[in-house]
Parts: structure tokens; C-alpha cells; sequence
């Protein structure tokens, strides 16, 4: 019997351990040196919060792995020798196998700041990095301050969670605008509004120059590099984007640039060998897609994808219609298709923006400036249903298609107020003007 | 381990309430305080003011505690610390709430003159004592334990009703549902029988809203025998309560879904979803609970069905020329509606049932048996060896005292809010049964969208692993699913959606999420 061995226990060693044993009966070991079993990665700020225990996160009860002969192994793996097939772990012992998938996903980036690893700095991504948390932040006694590093997904969910125990917050962020980056302004500059509103010293265009130890070793303040302002904490979340998780296979033969090359097939430069999820680095990137794609729901896809691959049906990594989401404090964000921001936003892409004016709510549609087809919506405040703009997208319908069946897409639950008159009105208003 | 900490034995713990919330307690805590007194006896020199005094610093303290709580933050999900809350996670706080319920529970059902209720031809005195006013007020006649307790959880719906709407302030459907519960409970439950009364005192207590199985007393003979002697309302009375089983309820659940009654209207529903929201996320959301819940539903289901029967059966007559209803003419029409739901059930739904259906036919074959029995064994309405009585008696203690009232409500903040609507009660087998099989109601999952969180789950007040189904973008359409709308409500990334639509591909499996490549989604998905 084939054994396949996947390093990481993440959404996309799952997912694809998940499918596997779905097409067949190979032996399938997942190991870990995280966690004993999969938990959704995404939850743990809900459990800082108080919103979850740990076991919530967990998507299967215990016993579902042995019934699935799903094999769990704990164990940091230290070296993999390809020619042997076999993996070397810390603790001494190895593991021989047939097919090797790696998914160990990725790890918080750090820029060499001074201090950069001192006790009481670190990013939010793994279990431990929560364990930490509640070591350095418990609440505000232990923590009478805390500085946010990074202007992201994670960093906004951290400012979340310290904000929730009461603990003040500094969010520096890079960028003049929230995410700006990836948001259209008006998007991004709500956004920067409504974390102010939550209490949250949100500071734009700031960048950390160096974290001060105390006496022992832990973070006693940090100073900005623009103003050389010295700010008090005990806390510094380093949340300025995520890298592969992938120092382990330096000495191997398997061929890494940031993270583990692979083809559009997910495979390695060794045979028998692939890699998925975020550790996982194209070649050329994908249409818009950037060549690492640090994001849940690609890991899954990619797992999906290479089930198909490793049980006999060789399958090319292809992805649909981008999409994503997130919350932001109180406000949910959706995306379906591409809608750039300033930055890398193509010469063709035109948007039609509106907002509420609850400053809550708001959307942006892109469409192509000369053919009107619609390219993607951004949708904050107002959930909308994935399938319906997955099937605009492929049908290449045109801007006006899109609002004026706007409706066909909501999905807020019953009784909400309904913006898709709103809408309407202020998208013909806007061609009028044009 | 360190994520296990216990916050509410921490010094530094954030989450304590302000000032402001712990004064506010204590108002609500001096009302509740009053009620105490008057439990021990306490003679009040004036019992309407006494009361009045009681009752209104319950109100004014859950709301000036819930203004104080909610108003002064923004909109959104406010869940913050209720695993570190020793009230919400089952610690301390929790567990002396829980005794205290049962306990009260145990002397309301078991041993009501320790409430003060009057003795043959004495006085009330205690706490029923304390209502006397109000129920003269309102019907003319002195209070009962039942009263009392009528009162005071018309009043935990209303003031946590109150809460619950501007904890989910920003959201619509989470309002008007609550305010639907708190009228249905406070019209229908409370002020309507009390005025029926006053206008016909030969009237039976007839919560309209109330319908049989959950209401399962409502046929017995003393009922039957009031409600035909009332004249014309109560023959009305006993038609709509008929009425209300085989074609309001039936209709209103194709179209809505089972919600229309567990989250909008019912009084068991309704103190779940306001008193009990600080409970919801204690159900067990285990496989293992799921199987228990199963057999122990449809056990209540099959019990209330035959218990009922044998009842009405005893009390009918075996002479056609005396009365159009006769114990054989009966029995045989439960024979052959159940043999119609069954019938219809396997010819048009077997795909769907494939697991359930062995709950199903033994359900079924032994109501049926146990109807044969009764014909052929009838001299002295003695099934078997148990009379109609005390088959009548013994689920009046143990399915309508012990387990909706001592369970379902007293362990509220052990086993979480909806142990008795998820475990015990008939009324949602049955609802949940056509929910499940004959309903245009599902939660709608979007496409690729779920991020396996578990909020869903976790707020699941009926234990459905919402997650489970999330995450394969599969809707959920499950018996017990109560459509609170909370799953939704919690979802981080707009993933779930109550809706009523065509039956049509309501249950829709996918292997492939919606997002990947459009090949593989329909290689994988059209294979199954």
C-alpha cells in the first residue's frame, strides 16, 4: 500500500488527506509539530477573545481520524532525505514513504528590527503564537500597552483582540491608508475611520525603527523611525505579512526560492514529491494571482486539486474566479473577482464606488474602461452571494448587468435594509456626470 | 495548560462590569430580593406596592444593566469574554443559577404550597400570596403557583427580550423575532386566558398558541367536557386546537420552516432565546449527542402519540348511535393517518431517509402494535398492564414536569438553553420531522466562502455542527434546526443565509467548493 506522508496538519494537508481517502485506500500519515489535531487557524483570534475554547476550532471530533485511518503524527521534521525517502525528525526517529506532500504553511515575517526577538514580540499565526499571547497579554494589567507592526489582515484582528481584554492599542502602519495596498481609497479610508472609532491609535505612514528591551529580556517600548518617538509597551505584534514556513528543507534537494517551487501540477523538482498551501510557490504566477498565495481557501483548493493528482488522475492546479473575505472590527469584507487598489491597478480597470452613509457600508464594482465588462465587486457592510458573481465572471457580464440585477446577488439575512435602490441611483447619477 | 486559565478567579480580569452594570444589578437583585422575602413569609404591610416595587426593579435593573452593556459600544457581534464569563462558561456562577432553577423548579411542580399556595378553604400566603393583586387585577380570582410562575417568566422574556434586541441591534431579523416572542408570550400566554377567563369561567386555561403534542394534556376528557359546555367559544376552542395540528401547522411549516413556531412563537422558544441566550453555545455538538437526541425525540414523540390515544380512547363510547366518535372509529383513524405519513413518507422521500427511516418504521410499528392492542384489549382501558391514567400521570411527571420544566429549563447553564426543544419535545419531532422532509426552509451556505471558524457551531443553541456542513458548502436542513438565525448572525464572513425556497436541490453535497477549477468541481461533484 502506497503511504503518503504530509508535513503540516494546516487546511491544506487536511483538505488533501481529506480527498485522498475519499479516491482510495493508501496509507496516509499527517504530521505535526504544532497540534495535535487540525483546528482552523483563522478561529484562534475567537478563542483570545473569549468568543471560542480551543476545542471549537477544532472542525473534527477526535475520533474521526482514526475512523477516516487518517494516521496523526506529532513530530517536527528536521531533515527529508529525497533519495531515501525519508524523513528525519528532531526527536530522533524517521518515517519512510511513498509520496511526499509538503504543507507546512508559513510564518510571520520579521525585517531585522532591532529587538525583533525579544520576549513579548511576535506575530499571530500558530497555536503557540497564541499560547504567547496570553503569557505577554493576558489583560491590561500585565499589558498596559500594546504596538501593532503592520497594516493587514492579521494585524487588524490582533488590534481586535488586545482591544476586546481593554488593552490600548498603537496600530503602525506603513502605508498612508489602511491596507491601501489592496483597498481601493474610499474602501481603505473607511476602514481607517472605523478603527479609530473603536478607540484603536491607528498611525498611518509610520514605520517601527527598533523594539527596546527591558532588564530581562521583554519588550520595554518601541521608536518610530519618522518622528523617533519613543512609545511605552509590553506587548508588539509583528503582523506585517506572513513567509513560507520552510526552513527545514534548506539542506534537502528539493528546490525552494521564498517558498517550495512547484508546477501548475504541484509538483517539485523530486519525484514523488509536491508542495501545497502556503509554503507552495509557483513558477509563474497565476493570471492575477501572486505566486504565493497565503490565503485559506487556495490551501483547500489546492489540496482538492492534488487528491486528484497523487490517486492517479494527474491534475493541473486551477483555480476559478479569485475571491476572499474578512472582517474588519465590525465590518465584513467580501471580494469576488479583481479590484485593485492604487498600487498595481491595470491602466483598463475603472470602478463605480458608493457608500452608505452610515460609513459602515460601501461597495466597489471594476470594470474594464472600454468594454464595460465587469471585473469584480469589493463589498463591505452588505454580504453577497459568491456562486451569483462567480457566474457574472464567467459569463463576462457588463457593468450595467451587474448593478442593475445587484439584488439577485445580496445575501444579508431576512429584514435587512436593502441599498440596491441606493445603488442605482447614485451609479446612474455617476454615468451621467461622466 | 495556559489557554485554560480561569478568568473569573483572576484579579486582573477585564471583563468584570463596570460600575454601572454592578449597580444596575443590584436593583434587579433587591426586585428578586423582595420576591424572597415574600417567599419566607415577610408580611408586607401593602402587597401591591410590594409587588409593583418587585417587579419594576427587575425591569429597571436588566435594563439600565443592558443599556449600560450594549449602547455604549458599536454594532456588531458581542460575544467578547463569554468563555471567560464564570456565568456563561459553566463555572461557579453558573452552577449555583442552575441549582437554584431546579431546585425552584422541583417545589413549583412538586411541592407548590412551599410557595405559599392556600391550603383547602386558607389563605394564600408567601410568594403566590404576593400576586393576589395582580391576578385580581386581571381575572378577578386569587393567585396560584402558576400564576406566579406565568408572571415571572412573561416577565425574564420581556426584560431579556429587551436585551437581546439591543445586543443584536444590527441585526433585523434577530428583532423581530424577539419582538414576536415577547407578544405571543405576553398576549397569548399571559393576558388572553386571563381575560377568557373573566368573560367564561367554565373555560379551561387555553394558551391558544400552545398546540398538541407540546400542549399534550389538551385533549383529556375534563378538557373536552369544558370546552363543550362553554357553548360555541369553546367548541371553537377545541376546533382551532384541533385545526392548529393538521393544517396551520402543517402549512405555515412548509413555508417557513420549523422557526415559524420554535423562535417566533412558542413560550419554550421564547424564554431559550432571551433568559437562555447566555447559555446557547453549552449544547453538546458531539456525534454522539446528535444519536441521543434522535432516539430520545421520537421516544417522546411515540410516548405522547400513544399516551394521547389511549387517553381520548378511554373516554369514548363503543355505541355509533350515541356519539358520531366511537373507541374503534377512532383508532382506526390514528391507524390510518400515521399508515398515510408513513406510507407517503417512504414511497416519496426513501432517498432522503436512508439513516433516519429504521427511527421511523419502529416509531410507527410500535404505535401501530400497541393500536391493535388497544382494540382487542379494551374492557377496562387497561393496555397491557398499564391503564390510560397512569400512562397519562407518568408522562405528565416525567416528560411534562421533570424533563421540560426541572431539565430543560433549571439546567440551563449546564447543558445550555435548548436541552428540552432539542431532546424532549414532541411538538419540534414533529415539526422538525416535515422540516426536514417537506419545508422550502434551509440555511443557504455561500459557495467557497467558510473559513471552518466553528462560531457557527459554537452558537448553535440545538448542538447541529453547523460547521460541518459550512464547510463542504453544503445548506444545512436538519430536523432540529430552529431557524434563531445565530449561525448566521456570528458568521465572520457572511457564509450562512435562512431562506425559504424551492424544494428543489435543497440538499446539495459538494466535494469541490466552489472557487477551484470548473472542471474538477463538476468531475468530483456529478460523480457522486
Amino acid at each position: 500500500m502506497e503511504h503518503i506522508a504530509i508535513i503540516g496538519n494546516g487546511i491544506s494537508g487536511v483538505t488533501l488527506a481529506r480527498h485522498i481517502r475519499k479516491l482510495s485506500d493508501k496509507k496516509i500519515t499527517i504530521i505535526s509539530a504544532e497540534s495535535d489535531y487540525f483546528f482552523s487557524r483563522t478561529a484562534l483570534m475567537y478563542v483570545y477573545m473569549g468568543h471560542m475554547t480551543f476545542e471549537h476550532t477544532q472542525p473534527y471530533e477526535n475520533w474521526f481520524w482514526k475512523k477516516n485511518s487518517i494516521e496523526l503524527k506529532k513530530g517536527y521534521v528536521h531533515k527529508i532525505d529525497t533519495d531515501n525517502k525519508t524523513l528525519h525528525f528532531n526527536e530522533g526517529d524517521t518515517l519512510v514513504y511513498d509520496k511526499l506532500v509538503i504543507a507546512s504553511g508559513s510564518k510571520p515575517n520579521k525585517f531585522g528590527w532591532p529587538g525583533q526577538d525579544l520576549n513579548g514580540v511576535q506575530g499571530l499565526y500558530s497555536k503557540q503564537d497564541l499560547e504567547n499571547l496570553e503569557i505577554y497579554a493576558p489583560n491590561n494589567k500585565v499589558c498596559k500597552g500594546a504596538v501593532i507592526v503592520g497594516g493587514g489582515l492579521i494585524g487588524i484582528e490582533l488590534a481586535e483582540m488586545l482591544n476586546s481584554r481593554n488593552i490600548p492599542v498603537t496600530f503602525l502602519v506603513r502605508e498612508s491608508s489602511f491596507w491601501n495596498g489592496v483597498l481601493p481609497e474610499g474602501e481603505s479610508q473607511m476602514i481607517n475611520r472605523h478603527i479609530k472609532n473603536h478607540h484603536i491609535d491607528l498611525r498611518l505612514s509610520t514605520n517601527l525603527k527598533e523594539i527596546i528591551s527591558d532588564h530581562n529580556g521583554k519588550v520595554k517600548s518601541i521608536i518610530i523611525e519618522e518622528t523617533g518617538e519613543e512609545l511605552p509597551c509590553d506587548f508588539v505584534g509583528l503582523t506585517a505579512g506572513v513567509t513560507p514556513n520552510i526552513s527545514f528543507l534548506k539542506d534537502s534537494k528539493i528546490k525552494i526560492n521564498r517558498g517550495v517551487l512547484v508546477n501548475r501540477f504541484l509538483e517539485t523538482n523530486i519525484k514523488d514529491v509536491y508542495a501545497i498551501g502556503d509554503c507552495a510557490e509557483q513558477h509563474e504566477a497565476i493570471g492575477n494571482r501572486r505566486s504565493i498565495e497565503a490565503v485559506w481557501y487556495t490551501g483547500r483548493m489546492m489540496g482538492e486539486t492534488l487528491a486528484q493528482t497523487i490517486c492517479d488522475n494527474r491534475m493541473e492546479y486551477k483555480p476559478g474566479h479569485w475571491f476572499n473575505s474578512a472582517k474588519f472590527l465590525d465590518i465584513e469584507y467580501q471580494t469576488y473577482g479583481w479590484v485593485h487598489g492604487k498600487k498595481g491597478k491595470p491602466d483598463y480597470e475603472a470602478h463605480f464606488h458608493w457608500k452608505h452613509d452610515d460609513d459602515t457600508k460601501c461597495i466597489t464594482i471594476a470594470y474594464h474602461r472600454d468594454t464595460n465588462q465587469f471585473l469584480g465587486i469589493n463589498t463591505f457592510g452588505i454580504r453577497m452571494r459568491h456562486e451569483v458573481f462567480d457566474r457574472w465572471l464567467t459569463e463576462k457580464r457588463d457593468i450595467d448587468y451587474v448593478v442593475e440585477h445587484l439584488e439577485d446577488a445580496n445575501f444579508d439575512p431576512e429584514f435587512y435594509k436593502r441599498f440596491e435602490n441606493e445603488i442605482k441611483e447614485t451609479y446612474n447619477n455617476t454615468l451621467q456626470t461622466n | 495548560m495556559s489557554l485554560k486559565l480561569n478568568y473569573s478567579m483572576s484579579l486582573g480580569n477585564s471583563y468584570g462590569l463596570t460600575k454601572t452594570q454592578k449597580v444596575a444589578s443590584a436593583v434587579g437583585m433587591l426586585g428578586l430580593f423582595i420576591l424572597t422575602l415574600a417567599l419566607f413569609n415577610v408580611e408586607f404591610p401593602n402587597k401591591t406596592i410590594a409587588l409593583t416595587l418587585a417587579l419594576s426593579m427587575l425591569f429597571a435593573g436588566v435594563i439600565w444593566f443592558s443599556n449600560s452593556m450594549y449602547l455604549s459600544k458599536s454594532k456588531g457581534i458581542k460575544n467578547d469574554g463569554v468563555y471567560f464569563k464564570s456565568l456563561s462558561s459553566k463555572g461557579l456562577t453558573g452552577w449555583l443559577i442552575g441549582v437554584a432553577l431546579t431546585l425552584f423548579y422541583i417545589v413549583l411542580y412538586f411541592y407548590p404550597e412551599y410557595l405559599g399556595l392556600a391550603q383547602k378553604g386558607e389563605e394564600n400566603t408567601g410568594l403566590v400570596a404576593l400576586f393576589d393583586p395582580l391576578s385580581q387585577l386581571l381575572s378577578g380570582r386569587n393567585a396560584s403557583q402558576w400564576f406566579v410562575y406565568g408572571t415571572l417568566y412573561t416577565v425574564a422574556i420581556l426584560v431579556f427580550g429587551y436585551k437581546f434586541i439591543l445586543k443584536y441591534r444590527h441585526n433585523r431579523y434577530e428583532q423581530i423575532r424577539t419582538i414576536s416572542v415577547m407578544f405571543f408570550q405576553l398576549a397569548f400566554a399571559f393576558l388572553i386566558p386571563e381575560f377568557m377567563y373573566v368573560m367564561n369561567s367554565d373555560l379551561p386555561y387555553y394558551d391558544l398558541k400552545n398546540v398538541w403534542p407540546l400542549n399534550y394534556y389538551n385533549f383529556e376528557q375534563y378538557r373536552i367536557k369544558a370546552f363543550i359546555n362553554a357553548g360555541n367559544i369553546g367548541l371553537a376552542m377545541l376546533i382551532f386546537g384541533i385545526v392548529s395540528i393538521f393544517v396551520i401547522t402543517p402549512i405555515l411549516t412548509y413555508k417557513y420552516g420549523k422557526r415559524w413556531y420554535c423562535s417566533w412563537v412558542c413560550g419554550c422558544g421564547a424564554l431559550a432565546e432571551t433568559a437562555g441566550d447566555s447559555f446557547r453555545q453549552l449544547s453538546d455538538k458531539s456525534k454522539f449527542a446528535w444519536n441521543v437526541e434522535r432516539w430520545v425525540i421520537h421516544s417522546v414523540l411515540v410516548f405522547v402519540v400513544l399516551m394521547t390515544t389511549a387517553v381520548i380512547h378511554s373516554y369514548l363510547g363503543n355505541d355509533t348511535s350515541k356519539y358520531w366518535l366511537t373507541k374503534s372509529s377512532f383508532l382506526t383513524g390514528v391507524g390510518v393517518l400515521l399508515t398515510l405519513v408513513f406510507a407517503g413518507t417512504m414511497i416519496f422521500k426513501r432517498k432522503e431517509l436512508a439513516k433516519d427511516a429504521k427511527y421511523g418504521a419502529i416509531g410507527y410499528f410500535i404505535v401501530i402494535a400497541v393500536l391493535f392492542a388497544m382494540y382487542f384489549f379494551s374492557k377496562d382501558n387497561t393496555l397491557f398492564v398499564f391503564k390510560s391514567e397512569s400512562l397519562r400521570k407518568s408522562y405528565g411527571f416525567l416528560i411534562g414536569s421533570i424533563f421540560s420544566g426541572v431539565i430543560g429549563t433549571g439546567f440551563y447553564p449546564i447543558f445550555g438553553s435548548r436541552v428540552w426543544c432539542r431532546f424532549g419535545c414532541p411538538m419540534a419531532a414533529i415539526l422538525g420531522f416535515q422540516q426536514r422532509l417537506f419545508s422550502k426552509f434551509r440555511i443557504t451556505t455561500n459557495g467557497g466562502q467558510c473559513i471552518s471558524c466553528g462560531n457557527c457551531s459554537t452558537y448553535c443553541e440545538m448542538g447541529i455542527d453547523v460547521r460541518a456542513y459550512a464547510q463542504k458548502g453544503e445548506n444545512i436542513v436538519r430536523s432540529s434546526c430552529v431557524g434563531c438565525g445565530i449561525c448566521s448572525a456570528v458568521c465572520p464572513r457572511g457564509v450562512l443565509k435562512l431562506e425559504n425556497d424551492s424544494m428543489k436541490g435543497r440538499i446539495n453535497p459538494n466535494e469541490i467548493l466552489l472557487g477551484n477549477d470548473v472542471d474538477l468541481m463538476s468531475l468530483v461533484n456529478e460523480n457522486r
